[in-house]
């Protein structure tokens, strides 16, 4: 009888795509430390049986986790954490921490408060990645 | 799929069962008695030697019983296809449970069959018993009846033998396929319904008499065979009883000498027969004591008249019960064909 | 891999009005395929005529490699749940069960006994007094525990109310990924369609106006937005779906497998709702002034 470790849940309003959705839910777990190695990954049929959604996208975020190496499926068995996100990930990107501070003070001295900070931030992010799409 | 034809149809089987244990019951109370009294009257009057007078004494005291049973099993017929026929299908498609019915693994032609074949025989079946029950439990009257009802004149040919059977299956195969075609369970027991009386007054009134050769025969006109006289004015009509007592008389003209058909007799017999006619009324007499009459027939005879009867013989009776029967079942028969056409269309 | 649906130019004639017409569909085996339209549009005809409940005026229908309805073989391939989940409301729910394992060789009785325990419905409970839901679920039940590899619905939901429609869903999606069934659904709610469908196919007025894996349709459908445009200045890959216009403004649905290079378009995404309402609008070019207001529900 397997834990249940992660929950999944969707948000119908969030423009990104079921599956999409589901591969960051497991990355966010790794990340946080909620899901360790050798952990498995709930069934798809308890995915779906959950969520009411369609077994093939549960398939396929898990396609993309194994294609990312972060999970390993076994036929017979299920799906099981192979790599986390933890160790030193962010630690990784120190460089990038910094440049982004540097980025934020500026936005403080033109004059920005925080809401206007995020909502430049936000805005920026997602044209950027339609970009990228496109 | 046997299941489902029976768990569907259970409810209306245990009413049938129940209806006609009790049926049953009351006929075996009553039945032995009736023969009883029946044979011990009969012993008693004919060591006085005329029976006439207990017979008829007999039936009229049993009449109302007789004809009430003798109308179960005529109605019998139309009820099963009212009840049992109709429904059938059209209650499936007026639910819309037909889509969930089709959509199991089996094919609407086998479901179709199975639930023809299993409900139609319970039908034949529960017409046949009610059949023998009655017809054995009347016996006796029916041998004293012969003479003023015979078994093979209508109505009470189609409460006897096996007829019934046929009837049955074809009120039920009608209701069956009025209730495919219309869709709808109600109207389909109206139009079952008035379709089947429908044809039930037309076979014995137009198609039973032709479905074997009738019996010619010219008889004189006695004091024996006498039905009775009709005086309208001018003309006077004599009808006679068929030769045979148990046949079944369909027509009855005079002819003269000659074997031409007249209309009426002439006036010299009208005097010998109806002495003083009162008015320009019918009248009709029952027999008469044998004396008043004779110069009446004695002049018919002189004069040449005999009477032209057409009837069919009591010993036609199983023959043409089993070919209405057949005749009946032939139609059930075809009424399937259409019933399984047709399911095929259904949507 | 066979096909769970094929049809080639298949219609169906109603004395004089054509209920579907000129449908060609080619649908893979293994997806969960939602047929969306209007009441009335022809979803229910075409669905009766995949699982053999009415007959093509024209045109041919294959379901799994055989004819509908063609023989018992045929008829277990394929379950199917009614529009308004008809079930016979004399009979009680262990007896619909039976009727299923009487009827039906391939029947798991296990699993109907499972379903039916889990949902915590009474077995001898008659039909006729169990809710919507309830009532919907034993459908369901019906139509799973007979192993099928293609399970049909008629708008199963669309009586329902929230959570025995999440619940219906639920229990269809646990059933489809355990026993790799293929699922033809048709509803007039697009939100749920979103939830569980891979394959899309939408009927208006009799006609199939887009069919195909809604993965492909939202890559390649697109909303342009720009300076009042005339239509025939546009590349030839570029296939208009709807157009509307105003006296300085052109908003176009394109469908196109290539990238838009024209600087003056604002290029957005479409969800899968919009998609459906562009495809069942799509008269051609409309005016702002006028345009036609399709009757889909919008559940959020």
């Amino acid at each position: 009888m397997e834990l249940r470790v992660i929950e999944f849940h969707l948000d119908s309003r969030s423009g990104v795509s079921p599956y999409q959705q589901l591969v960051r839910q497991v990355r966010h777990a790794l990340r946080l430390g909620l899901l360790r190695k050798g952990d498995q990954l709930p069934t798809v049929k308890d995915v779906v049986a959950a969520l009411a959604i369609n077994p093939n996208t549960v398939l396929k975020a898990y396609r993309e986790l194994e294609h990312e190496g972060l999970v390993a499926a076994r036929p017979g068995l299920g799906t099981f954490v192979t790599a986390t996100l933890t160790d030193g990930s962010l630690a990784a990107h120190q460089p990038l921490s910094q440049d982004l501070r540097r980025w934020l003070a500026k936005a403080r001295l033109a004059g920005l408060d925080e809401e206007s900070i995020e909502a430049l931030f936000m805005a920026t992010f997602r044209a950027s990645t339609r970009e990228e799409i496109a | 799929m046997i299941w489902l034809t029976w768990r569907q149809f259970r409810a209306q089987a245990l009413v049938a069962v129940g209806a006609l244990a009790a049926f049953a019951a009351a006929l075996a109370v009553t039945g032995p008695r009736l023969a009883h009294s029946y044979s011990t009257g009969l012993a008693g009057c004919t060591t006085l030697g005329d029976c006439s007078r207990f017979t008829q004494r007999f039936f009229a005291d049993h009449q109302p019983l007789f004809l009430a049973l003798s109308s179960v099993v005529l109605f019998l017929p139309a009820l099963i296809g009212l009840f049992w026929g109709a429904p059938l299908v059209s209650r499936e498609l007026e639910a819309g449970t037909h889509r969930l019915a089709w959509t199991q693994t089996v094919t609407r032609t086998r479901w179709l069959a199975v639930k023809l074949t299993l409900v139609g025989l319970a039908a034949m079946a529960l017409a046949g018993l009610t059949t023998l029950a009655v017809s054995w439990w009347a016996s006796p009257l029916d041998r004293i009846s012969g003479g003023r009802i015979p078994r093979l004149t209508p109505p009470l040919f189609e409460t006897r033998g096996i007829v019934p059977i046929g009837y049955a299956a074809f009120a039920f195969a009608l209701g069956v396929t009025v209730g495919i075609l219309l869709r709808r369970t109600v109207a389909a027991m109206a139009v079952a319904l008035v379709a089947f009386i429908a044809v039930q007054i037309a076979v014995p009134l137009w198609v039973r008499e032709h479905l074997m050769p009738p019996t010619h025969a010219i008889t004189a006109v006695t004091a024996d065979n006498i039905d009775g006289f009709e005086l309208h004015q001018d003309s006077l009509v004599v009808s006679v009883d068929a030769p045979d007592p148990q046949g079944w008389l369909l027509s009855n003209r005079t002819i003269d000498a000659a074997g031409n058909v007249v209309a009426s007799l002439p006036a010299e017999v009208a005097a010998a027969c109806v002495p003083s006619p009162p008015t320009a009324q019918e009248i009709t007499e029952r027999k008469e004591a044998p004396g008043v009459k004779q110069q009446c027939f004695a002049a018919i005879s002189r004069l040449g008249y005999r009477q032209d009867v057409v009837y069919q013989p009591g010993s036609r009776f199983w023959p043409l019960q089993w070919i209405e029967t057949g005749l009946f079942g032939a139609v059930a028969l075809a009424l399937t064909a259409v019933c399984f056409r047709r399911i095929r269309r259904v949507s | 891999m066979t096909a769970v649906l094929r049809t080639h130019e298949l219609g169906k004639r109603y004395r004089q009005r054509w209920a579907l017409t000129d449908c060609t569909l080619d649908i893979p085996a293994g997806r969960v395929v939602g047929l969306v339209g209007r009441n009335g549009a022809g979803k229910t005809t075409l669905l009766n005529m995949a699982v053999g409940q009415l007959e093509p005026t024209t045109g041919t229908i294959e379901v799994l490699g055989g004819r509908p309805a063609s023989g018992a073989a045929q008829l277990a391939k394929v379950g199917y749940v009614a529009q308004d989940t008809p079930t016979y409301s004399g009979l009680s729910v262990a007896e619909h069960l039976r009727l299923g394992a009487r009827l039906n060789p391939a029947w798991d009785d296990t699993l109907a006994q499972d379903r039916v325990g889990r949902l915590g419905l009474d077995p001898t409970q008659r039909a006729g007094k169990l809710s919507g839901g309830q009532r919907a679920q034993l459908a369901l039940t019906l139509g799973i525990a007979k192993r099928p590899q293609l399970l049909v619905l008629d708008e199963p939901v669309a009586a329902l109310d929230p959570i025995a429609r999440r619940e219906f869903l639920q229990a269809l999606m646990e059933a489809a990924a355990e026993q790799e069934l293929s699922v033809l659904l048709s509803s007039h709610l697009v939100a749920d369609l979103e939830r569980v469908c891979d394959y899309l196919i939408v009927i208006d007025a009799a006609r199939v106006r887009v069919a195909g894996e809604i993965e492909d349709l939202l890559a390649s459908h697109h909303r342009l937005t720009g300076p009042r445009r005339d239509l025939d200045t546009l590349p030839a890959d570029q296939h208009v779906v709807t157009a509307s216009h105003t006296d300085r403004q052109t908003t176009l649905v394109i469908r196109t497998n290539s990238t838009i290079h024209d600087p003056a378009w604002t290029v957005s995404e479409l969800d899968l709702e919009d998609l459906v309402l562009a495809y069942m609008s799509s008269q051609g070019t409309t005016d702002r002034n006028h345009s036609p207001r399709p009757s889909l529900a919008v559940q959020r």
